[in-house]
């Protein structure tokens, strides 16, 4: 060949092949583009709930509502809430009795008052939607993630059973759904607050001991709340970021 | 080829094989990576889509109102005022859209409805009444004395 038809057909070459993948990195990204939520513009919000020990009289129906509105498993009972009811005596605070009888699900069984100033109260809990989450980190395929909007969801398409996450999470509230072997969690009710209703368990709540709350929202109450509040993360030692914060928890919830 | 054989020759041979290898390894993330990974985070962007379209069983109390307002103005200025409709009536999503046939709303049993909120129990708040079931009203039903949407009785 001489040396313009072979320059010619480099050029050409380079020419088609940058065209090639510049078109395949298009598609890449066109493909990309999850479908936009009518009305809801997830950088928006950043969700958390606020919870409050002084409300809570352990009636056990967010536990209920939780259940129904996403269809958790009863037989054998897996939990995204519950509440643990402690007794505590103050001259023993590392070591409370906890019970918490079927998660709550049908409120707790009456029990004597406790003499000796031991003090009882109800925690409830749940996924706390860490900003850095542990079972974020550690989930191997990114079928765990933490959403524009702050909720950590489950991709169950993408999940393949190993439990890392389920082991990771310092706060318990993660396990493995025996119906699709995949992990499973509180979603914050990703499907309702996205459409501006509540979660199912703040619904519920007859005494107003849970609330969601939109960190980003300037007028949310939870800025005065926490302003005139002490609050308290779970286990803040881990550095988790959580954000379900506790108005009234005591030294010994674990 | 000359009779001289070329002096790099394994080392051409190993990096076709790992070009041979990277090249599979290429197609193989192609077939198995979502298209939409990455996007957003390390997780697959249409996860989102899926997690916003699961079935709303509550229909939250503003959609039970826009219906049903009476019970709503008898609740306010007592203590249920707070208490949600569905709290005690149950998931009514698909009643407030129209399907009067799937969500029925419970019939409440007071026993089994006023008791697990309205009893004793150590460690409950006073925030709401309480008393002992086995001292209040003994053998009468509740709604004998205290109307579930404007509970305070008579006597109070």
């Amino acid at each position: 060949m001489d040396e313009t038809r072979r320059a010619f057909l480099a050029g050409a070459g380079k020419y088609i092949i940058l065209t090639g993948a510049a078109s395949l990195a298009w598609d890449y990204v066109v493909a990309g583009q999850p479908a936009q939520a009518p009305n809801y513009t997830a950088t928006d919000h950043w969700w958390g709930m606020i919870i409050d020990i002084d409300k809570c009289i352990g009636c056990g129906l967010c536990v209920r509502a939780c259940k129904a509105e996403n269809d958790v498993l009863n037989e054998p009972g897996r939990f995204r809430t519950w509440v643990e009811r402690y007794q505590v005596d103050p001259a023993d605070m590392d070591h409370p009795t906890v019970d918490s009888p079927n998660g709550a699900y049908d409120g707790f069984p009456e029990i004597d008052k406790p003499g000796g100033g031991v003090k009882v109260f109800f925690v409830p809990k749940m996924c706390n939607h860490c900003a850095h989450s542990p079972c974020v980190q550690v989930c191997p395929v990114g079928a765990t993630f933490e959403s524009p909007d702050g909720v950590v969801l489950v991709d169950k398409d993408r999940c393949l059973g190993c439990r890392y996450c389920v082991q990771a999470c310092p706060y318990g509230c993660r396990y493995i759904d025996p119906r699709t072997h995949t992990a499973d969690k509180c979603t914050l009710c990703y499907h309702r607050i996205t459409k501006g209703l509540t979660t199912a368990c703040c619904e519920a709540c007859p005494t107003g001991a849970r609330q969601l709350v939109d960190l980003k929202n300037p007028n949310d109450p939870v800025h005065e709340f926490m302003r005139t509040h002490k609050v308290h993360v779970l286990k803040p030692q881990m550095a988790t970021g959580a954000k379900v914060y506790y108005n009234g928890l005591d030294g010994s919830v674990r | 080829m000359g009779e001289r054989s070329r002096p790099y020759a394994h080392v051409l041979r190993v990096a076709g094989l790992f070009l041979f290898g990277f090249a599979v390894f290429l197609v193989v993330r192609w077939a198995l990576v979502p298209a939409d990974f990455g996007r957003l985070g390390f997780y697959r962007a249409g996860a989102l889509d899926s997690a916003r379209a699961v079935k709303v069983r509550y229909a939250g109390e503003a959609t039970c109102v826009d219906c049903h307002e009476e019970p709503a103005q008898l609740r306010k200025g007592q203590g249920h005022e707070r208490v949600r409709c569905e709290a005690c009536h149950g998931p009514l999503g698909r009643h407030a859209d129209g399907d009067f046939e799937t969500d029925k709303p419970r019939a409440l049993n007071p026993r089994l409805f006023c008791w697990p909120c309205h009893a004793e129990l150590a460690g409950r708040p006073a925030l709401i009444p309480q008393m002992d079931p086995k001292d209040h009203a003994v053998g009468e039903s509740c709604i004998e004395c205290h109307k579930p949407h404007r509970p305070k009785a008579e006597s109070q």
